[in-house]
């Protein structure tokens, strides 16, 4: 999906839902998903197109959510500025991280336990430090002033993480089209050649890594804005780290729709078996277990391959002229 | 040779605490092609990895023109118009082959598109497969592809690490003449190979390395009759 067309459509066809309904349940999901979407939009960015598996993105998750509730209940700092304040927080946590295993040379399933390692113990930590409220967790007071990033209505809501989509879509569509990104995927492509291309892979890598977490942060700030409360699991519990992962894999790694296609999929499944189950503790894992295995055998590149496929295969004649209109890798 | 593009003196280099290359001294004059013949494990990726920053020298120089650059970067080293295509056919495999040579072309971005169209003359199958994802290439073919990429960062040397391992004999007739054409237009080329009789012939210098160490050099003629070859390259 070349082009800034189906960005714009699909931003304004998403923006128009809340004046056709205002049924806090298709809200509520809506933002749901959008936050998923947000948050796999990180995740893509480092494993979809620089081929770093991270299992540990509550790392930036949660600091975005900390710093955010944080500054707010115990420092006075206004709720847009910690907002702010936790996107940098995340994308140093992500340098940090990036840094230490980039440089140690950590790849593959290292890095992915690395990661997941991080975020632990920063779960960990969070459960007992008294700055986070520790067992009991972090409420920001209620509030109901747009000045304070609370709001009456769920609408407002809606619209603020719709717009922090449409920057990651559109920040990494630039990416993409950018010399940085092109060195990314070298990068995920063969290292050593890319290397010998005069690409610094660990710089390369270490900025993905750094917008990822930025990204991911943003997801953890709405979180504790939308919610009112962080507590140590939600904040840097697996929950958010496998989600961000199974949106951008189910709907396409390494494409800039991949993430959102994935978590609206993603996400609905979720509803449907909640419908048909009632509330089965562990049941959704189980149907997203089954879809991430589903989607790997039979759809390696995802949702958006599929599409790519079909309209390749209803255009042969397009498809002809251009035979791979993703670059999606499996 | 005048004023030599690349010298390299007391080279020494290696891996941990493994020292690969024990002191070499090597030079390669503006417009030539230089050979370093070498067995499998006597150095010669080594060589050229330190050559284009990839492996840090342990000690010793490398200049490349009035530059020192053995503490540079890849990057640095790249932008001087030093250009290292590494053995194996080190090829993107899921971008295609335009997007492959593009990456090879940040260093003449203006002149991309001229630089494309120059590396598609010479490899007429690349022009006809451009859209295809690289990895479907043939062995020959990411090869070909490979060097094409190093050839649009409009290389002043260009360094070639075994460019003809697993090409069919009638290939590797067309990768020489290639090379002599590359050459023709005034590029100095390194030549790294196990195949020493089409590299002596292609070569006007050639170096034979045997465990970090040149063990022969001289002129590709006096060294294609030195009874020392065999014993050196085949290790008898
Ligand atoms: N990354 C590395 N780490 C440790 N040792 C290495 C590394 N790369 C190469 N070596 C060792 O250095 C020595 C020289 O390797 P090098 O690749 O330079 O040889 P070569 O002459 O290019 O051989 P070939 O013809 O097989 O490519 C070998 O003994 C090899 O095992
Ligand atoms: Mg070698």
């Amino acid at each position: 999906m070349k082009g800034w067309a189906p960005i714009g459509l699909t931003v304004a066809a998403l923006a128009a839902v809340p004046l056709f309904t205002s049924s806090n349940v298709v809200l509520n999901f809506l933002v749901m998903a959008l936050l998923i979407a947000l948050v796999g939009q990180g995740w893509n960015l480092l494993g979809g197109y620089g081929g770093q598996y991270s299992f540990g993105h509550s790392a930036f998750f949660g600091t975005g959510a900390y710093v955010t509730a944080i500054l707010q209940m115990r420092y006075g700092v206004n709720a847009w500025v910690g907002f702010c304040i936790g996107i940098a927080a995340g994308a140093l946590v992500g340098a940090a991280i990036g840094a230490l295993s980039f440089r140690s040379g950590l790849k593959g399933s290292y890095f992915a336990l690395v990661t997941l390692a991080f975020a632990e113990v920063l779960r960990i930590v969070a459960s007992v430090a008294p700055v986070t409220g520790a067992g009991v967790g972090t409420l920001i007071k209620l509030d109901l002033r747009p000045e304070v990033f609370q709001f009456q209505s769920r609408a407002p809501f809606y619209w603020i993480i719709l717009g922090l989509v449409a920057v990651s879509l559109i920040l990494v569509r630039l990416i993409e089209g950018s010399r940085f990104g092109a060195y990314l995927v070298a990068v995920r492509e063969n290292e050593d050649a890319a290397a010998a291309l005069g690409v610094d892979a660990m710089r390369v890598k270490l900025g993905a890594m750094t917008i990822s977490a930025a990204i991911t942060a943003a997801g953890g700030g709405f979180y504790a804005q939308y919610f009112l409360f962080v507590d140590a699991g939600i904040a840097y519990g697996p929950w958010i780290s496998v989600e961000a992962l199974l949106a951008p894999i189910i709907g396409g790694i390494g494409t800039v729709f991949g993430p959102l296609l994935g978590a609206l999929v993603v996400k609905t499944l979720g509803e449907l078996t909640k419908l048909v189950t009632g509330d089965a503790p562990g049941l959704d894992l189980v149907i997203y277990g089954g879809v991430l295995v589903l989607v790997i055998a039979f759809a390696p590149r995802g949702i958006a391959g599929l599409i790519a496929d079909l309209r390749g295969f209803f255009k042969p004649s397009l498809a002809a002229a251009k035979p791979n209109p993703d670059r999606g890798h499996g | 040779m005048a004023e030599p593009l690349l010298s390299i003196s007391g080279l020494h280099a290696g891996y941990g605490g493994t020292e690969v290359l024990r002191g070499v001294d090597l030079a390669v004059g503006p417009g030539e092609i230089v050979a370093v013949l070498g067995s499998n494990g006597a150095g010669k990726s080594t060589l050229n990895r330190a050559i284009s920053g990839l492996v840090r020298p342990w000690r010793g120089s490398i200049r490349f023109g009035a530059a020192a650059i053995e503490r540079e970067s890849p990057v640095a080293i790249v932008m001087r118009g030093l250009i290292h295509v590494p053995e194996g056919r080190r090829i993107f495999p899921n971008m295609t082959v335009r997007e492959n040579l593009d990456l090879g072309g940040y260093r003449a971005r203006t002149r991309r598109d001229d630089n494309r169209t120059r590396v598609f003359a010479l490899f007429p199958k690349l022009a006809e497969r451009q859209g295809q994802n690289a990895g479907t290439l043939s062995g020959g073919e990411q090869q070909m592809l490979a060097i094409g990429r190093g050839l649009m960062a409009e290389p002043k040397l260009l360094i070639l690490d075994e460019p003809s391992l697993g090409l069919s004999p009638l290939l590797v007739e067309e990768l020489f003449a290639l090379i002599r054409s590359i050459n023709a237009a005034g590029m100095a080329i390194l030549l790294v190979e196990q195949n020493v009789v089409q590299s002596l012939e292609v070569a006007q210098r050639a170096y034979v390395l045997e465990n970090g160490v040149f063990v022969l050099e001289g002129s590709a003629a006096d060294i294609r009759n030195d009874p020392n070859l065999k014993r050196a390259y085949l290790g008898l």
